[in-house]
């Protein structure tokens, strides 16, 4: 067992280890009330493999992840308020609210997402990796990914470019034992994920998922081997997800005492007992730390219910990487005018009303119609409609992709 | 008959085929243990066991390759994949060679394999997971698409593509699993691909829609008749390849105008090729340019308000048929 480092290094992994299980709670009861919709997949249980690794990375290195990826991005530094705002589907979210759950997204802190395709990440880190490698900087990438991901053909395809490349990454399988609904031994031929890469040059170990300190030794050593010796390694870390895969998830493939005997190990609870009892931190400050993440979240969720929902005129945003908000890729080009007509300036007041309530709409936009050829910005005239279909809601509740 | 939801009736169609035929069987991601991530396989694994509905990896690619393998070989692998976004991941062993290989070896090979997936957005589930293919793999050679609607059409639909020699690209609508309808009972209710369903008669504008935007067509034609005097034909295709054209075309020639509903983007979709063929066969039967309705051209947003906003509602079908009325000549 790695020996504990210093008080304060022990106080701020215990408090954002409480920060993210918190945070993870709270957006769990946000989509029970269904201000969070889409799918939400939850991290509790696999805190320490979060923060046990960003807590080895300087600020220059990449992180990649998943669709499970809330904690990720927290640990990161990305603020709680904004990816509370993009469950929320909200203009102040890490991604606008365009992304939601799946597609948490913060550049500025080097968390490059948050992708909703298994397997769609690893690529990319072997492009991150390629990038610090070409242009010579010391930064390295770390890819997190689960172990279902690790059956994708990106995950072969991936290892051999990094292995061929030496590109300064570590891909870290976060083993928590099940794809959705299917155990690893269903899942996959060779049930000791670390050896999945040794066939294609990239060495493997594995490390206690649970125990926050053991996962910063096995990833500060990985790290060191992409910074230092230009060699991409893998890291198998076993975790466990408390919860089911996503919020519907009725959990036929596990029994409740699997689930018990995980939550004995619990990453957070362990963590504590073991700084109480060494005299590193006092009860006082244990409790502090889950003071601050309740403060932290609840202060989150009020963010988020406050930040505004995109407005409708900024659909095509960000579709190209151009500034000119009159050029072509402006151009809606879906017939007849109703779907020009995001732009809310110019929605009829009671059609804004009813849109703004969740309400349904139905009616024709008034006065002419736009021409797009002659308008450059054909977003004119109006017409919307929020279909609140309670059938909808409901099934997306029931059913899991 | 009997009343089923969609998801009901399609696990009927598996499991009378797979009755039927001991050739048949099923694999995906979760379509066992799991009993299928929309609960489409619900009982399948209690019924036949692991041998014919297995479980897989996620390897999307290598699921669909090793049922285009086990077809050549003379199975009848039904594959489900999650979600249309990941046949992404499967789109070279759809296209490169499940719908290559009979023409490529001039017929020695067949691949008789049906490919289940559900597509489609108003879940809230993000780029990531709302696409609309079936423009993709209607442009594709040596495929056949189908796309139903109803319970009754989902079922006979599926037990005709299982018993097709040639891969089936079955596309399901996401919001479509939980509606109900009636549904013949009988091992032998099978449907013919390329006959479309006129669901509704009228004599003023011709509304094509598919999927969800079939039964959100019909809504409008509705209203149009409530509210604006108008009468709608409504045409539900079915399946896209083939497609019953002749239906479509006859339905021009008496209303003279038409509209075409989807829910996938607008460049290249299944409305812009129906409005082509339409444009190219019946251009002296139409009285003003068709229309298309389709979802937004960009990639699904999250956001609730966004998301409802890049989807075509009935309003937006109702619409596009006055303006096609409005624009005659
Ligand atoms: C290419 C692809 N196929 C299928 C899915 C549906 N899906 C989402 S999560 C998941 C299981 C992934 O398991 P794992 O990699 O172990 O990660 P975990 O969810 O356990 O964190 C599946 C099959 C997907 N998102 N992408
Ligand atoms: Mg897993």
């Amino acid at each position: 067992m790695p020996d504990l480092p210093d008080a304060a290094t022990c106080y701020e992994l215990l408090a954002r280890m409480a920060l993210i299980r918190r945070f993870e709670e709270e957006a769990g009861r946000q989509y029970q009330r269904a201000k969070a919709g889409g799918f939400l997949h939850l991290a509790i249980g696999e805190e320490a493999t979060i923060v046990g690794t960003t807590s080895v990375m300087r600020d220059e290195d990449f992180l990649i992840g998943t669709y499970r990826t809330h904690g990720h991005a927290i640990a990161r530094g990305t603020d709680p308020n904004r990816v509370m705002a993009e469950l929320f589907g909200r203009v102040d979210g890490t991604s606008g609210g365009r992304g939601g759950s799946m597609h948490i997204f913060d550049a500025e802190n080097r968390f490059m997402g948050g992708y909703g395709i298994v397997g769609g990440n690893l690529p990319i880190a072997a492009g991150l990796g390629l990038a610090s490698q070409y242009k010579g900087e010391d930064s390295v990438t770390v890819c997190m990914f689960g172990d279902g991901g690790t059956n994708t053909g990106n995950f072969g395809e991936t290892m051999n470019l990094a292995a061929l490349w030496t590109l300064p990454v570590l891909f870290l399988v976060e083993n928590n034992l099940y794809g959705m609904g299917t155990a690893v031994e269903r899942h996959s031929a060779q049930t000791d994920l670390s050896k999945k890469a040794e066939g294609y040059g990239i060495p493997g170990t594995r490390v206690d998922g649970m125990d926050v300190l053991a996962v910063r030794e096995g990833v500060a050593e990985g790290i060191r081997m992409a910074r230092e010796d230009a060699r991409p390694t893998l890291l198998e870390a076993f975790t466990y997800r408390y919860r089911g895969h996503s919020a519907a998830d009725p959990e036929v493939y596990r029994e409740r005492e699997e689930v018990e005997e995980w939550q004995e190990k619990d990453p957070i609870e362990n963590f504590a007992k073991r700084c109480v009892g060494a005299g590193v931190l006092g009860e006082r400050e244990v409790q502090q730390a889950r003071d601050t993440a309740e403060e932290t979240v609840l202060a989150a969720a009020e963010f988020a219910e406050a930040s505004p929902e995109p407005p409708l005129d900024t659909m095509y945003e960000s579709l190209y990487a151009t500034t000119d908000p009159s050029g072509w890729y402006a151009v809606d080009e879906r017939s007849p005018e109703p779907h020009r007509g995001e732009r809310e300036e110019s929605m009829p007041d009671t059609a804004r009303e009813l849109a703004e309530a969740g309400a349904a709409y139905a009616g024709r936009p008034e006065g002419p119609r736009p021409n797009p050829a002659l308008e450059g910005d054909a977003r004119e005239g109006t017409a919307h409609n929020v279909e609140d279909s309670g059938e909808q809601a409901v099934n997306a509740q029931e059913d899991e992709g | 008959m009997a009343t089923l939801r969609m998801r009901e009736a399609l696990r009927d169609a598996m499991a009378e085929e797979m009755r039927r035929d001991e050739a048949v069987f099923v694999m995906g991601e979760d379509v066992g243990v799991f009993q299928g991530a929309f609960k489409v396989t619900e009982g399948l694994l209690d019924e036949f066991g692991e041998r014919r509905v297995r479980d897989t990896p996620i390897s999307e690619n290598t699921i669909v390759g090793a049922g285009v393998g086990a077809a050549m070989a003379g199975l009848r692998p039904i594959v489900e994949l999650m979600t249309v976004n990941f046949s992404l991941l499967a789109l070279d062993q759809i296209v490169n060679h499940a719908a290559a290989i009979p023409y490529m070896f001039n017929g020695q090979a067949k691949v008789p394999m049906v490919v289940r997936m559900p597509g489609g957005g108003g879940h809230q589930l993000g780029p990531t997971h709302s696409h609309s293919f079936e423009a993709l793999y209607l442009q594709v050679p040596g495929l056949l698409v189908a796309c139903p609607s109803t319970p009754a059409d989902g079922k006979a639909l599926l037990k005709t593509a299982i018993r097709d020699d040639n891969p089936v690209i079955f596309i399901e609508h996401e919001s479509l699993y939980g509606v109900r309808g009636e549904v013949p009972e009988g091992d032998d209710h099978v449907l013919r691909f390329g006959e479309a369903a006129v669901r509704r008669e009228g004599g003023d504008v011709t509304i094509v829609g598919i999927l969800k935007m079939a039964q959100v067509a019909e809504e409008a034609a509705r209203t149009l008749s409530h509210e604006h005097g108008i009468e709608a034909e409504v045409i539900d295709p079915r399946t896209l390849r083939p497609l019953d054209l002749d239906t479509i075309l006859d339905s021009v020639r008496k209303t003279n105008h038409a509209v075409i509903v989807e829910e996938g983007w607008p460049h290249g979709g299944v409305g812009a090729n129906l409005s082509t063929l339409i444009t190219e066969q019946a251009f002296d039967d139409l009285d003003a340019p068709v229309q298309r309705v389709t979802g937004a051209d960009v990639h699904m947003p999250y956001s609730k308000r966004l998301e409802q906003a890049a989807i075509p509602h009935e309003e937006h079908v109702v619409s596009a048929a006055l303006a096609t009325l409005e624009g005659s000549i």
